[in-house]
């Protein structure tokens, strides 16, 4: 019987609650890789576990490889508890998820509109949450006026939202400021076309 | 002529070396829990709330410790107690969103969340184990490596 042979029976002894006894002559590694199901409900993409020549695929949501010696991958499911358990305290310290904020803003005007005034004290409500912030804030116009009335609208614009999170008490050295002027529309349009929804302010944290 | 050139090294780093610095940069400690370390050039560092993560540091827990990671390309990794994590390389082109990120837990747990990196090319983001190779293609998922005995 080859070694990976009695390892395999080992393990398969193990898993029947029967307690591997160690004592082998090399340690026996205890690793474990599990494919999570994403977070927003999103399709879980793949991760590839090779390990000596041997390969193995997971792609389905708390598909599992386990590598007790390097060069042989067992495939395997666990459990949502299962990962609980072995994975919490790292589960537990995982950073909030990097997200991102639309304003929308009068026309030629660095004003919010008044539902986006609404919906700014959520905003930086959610922005507050955020331990050590990192923000970006990029303004966007529509069409309509020139290249360069536009760039410094939008400049004007992402300003106006900044100052609001600083008030709000966010430390500016963390915010920077960026002005796309006209040139990324949400909406694409032909030029000089008003278009609200191109009239924006957009907020990144992470 | 000490203080004008320490005066002019100063402006210089204001005024262009400061982002050159940066660009070593790879993320910031977002949580921190316990005792958590930064290895760098020999160095041992706390790692505080909001401190930066470079290129080439070692990331280590103790046995009560944790910590998580918001990297530039928006990957997050955290790890558990008792583990060490290296940050082998990290690129990223914000403009493009190519690079590269290989990072190796060499003991302890890890949870990952893939970022802009493995989201543009699939061979771009790799976690090594003293065991296993992991590619990534956008998605989460856990790690653990060590002896059983441990």
């Amino acid at each position: 019987m080859t070694r990976a042979v009695v390892l395999r029976r080992l393990a398969g002894l193990a898993s029947l609650g029967v307690l591997l006894v160690t004592g082998c002559a090399k340690p026996v590694r205890d690793d474990l890789y599990v494919l999570l199901p994403g977070k927003d409900g999103q399709a879980p993409g793949a991760l590839t576990v090779e390990s000596g020549g041997k390969q193995a695929t997971l792609d389905q949501p708390y598909a599992a490889a386990r590598v007790k010696e390097p060069g042989h991958v067992e495939p395997s499911t666990v459990t949502a508890e299962q990962v609980q358990q072995a994975f919490g305290p790292a589960l537990a310290a995982q950073p909030m998820r990097p997200a991102s904020f639309l304003l929308y803003f009068l026309e030629n005007r660095d004003d919010l509109t008044a539902e986006s005034q609404q919906t700014l004290t959520q905003v930086i409500a959610e922005i507050s949450r955020y331990p050590a912030p990192e923000i970006v804030v990029i303004g966007h116009t529509d069409r309509v006026g020139t290249l360069a009335r536009n760039d410094t609208l939008s400049l004007q614009r992402a300003g106006r939202m900044r100052d609001e999170l600083v008030k709000a008490g966010v430390d500016p050295a963390k915010i920077r400021v960026e002005g796309r002027g006209e040139r990324e529309p949400l909406v694409p349009t032909p030029d000089e076309v008003a278009e609200p929804r191109n009239r924006r302010v957009e907020i990144n944290v992470r | 002529m000490k203080v004008a050139l320490s005066l002019a090294a100063a402006m210089l780093v204001l005024a262009g070396l400061a982002p050159a610095a940066r660009a070593q940069e790879a993320g910031h400690v977002k949580v921190v829990k316990g005792a958590v370390q930064i290895e760098r050039g020999g160095q041992k560092l706390p790692a505080t709330l909001g401190a930066a993560v470079q290129s080439g540091d070692v990331v280590t827990t103790g046995p009560d410790g944790s910590v998580g990671i918001t990297f530039l390309d928006n990957s997050l990794l955290s790890a558990g107690p008792n583990s060490v994590l290296a940050i082998d390389r990290f690129a990223f082109d914000t403009t493009t969103h190519q690079g590269a990120f290989e990072s190796s837990l060499q003991k302890g747990t890890l949870a990952v969340v893939s970022g802009k990196l493995a989201k543009t090319s699939p061979e771009a983001m790799k976690v090594k184990t003293p065991a296993a190779v992991l590619g990534v293609r956008g998605t989460e998922f856990v790690v653990r490596t060590g002896d059983s005995k441990e």
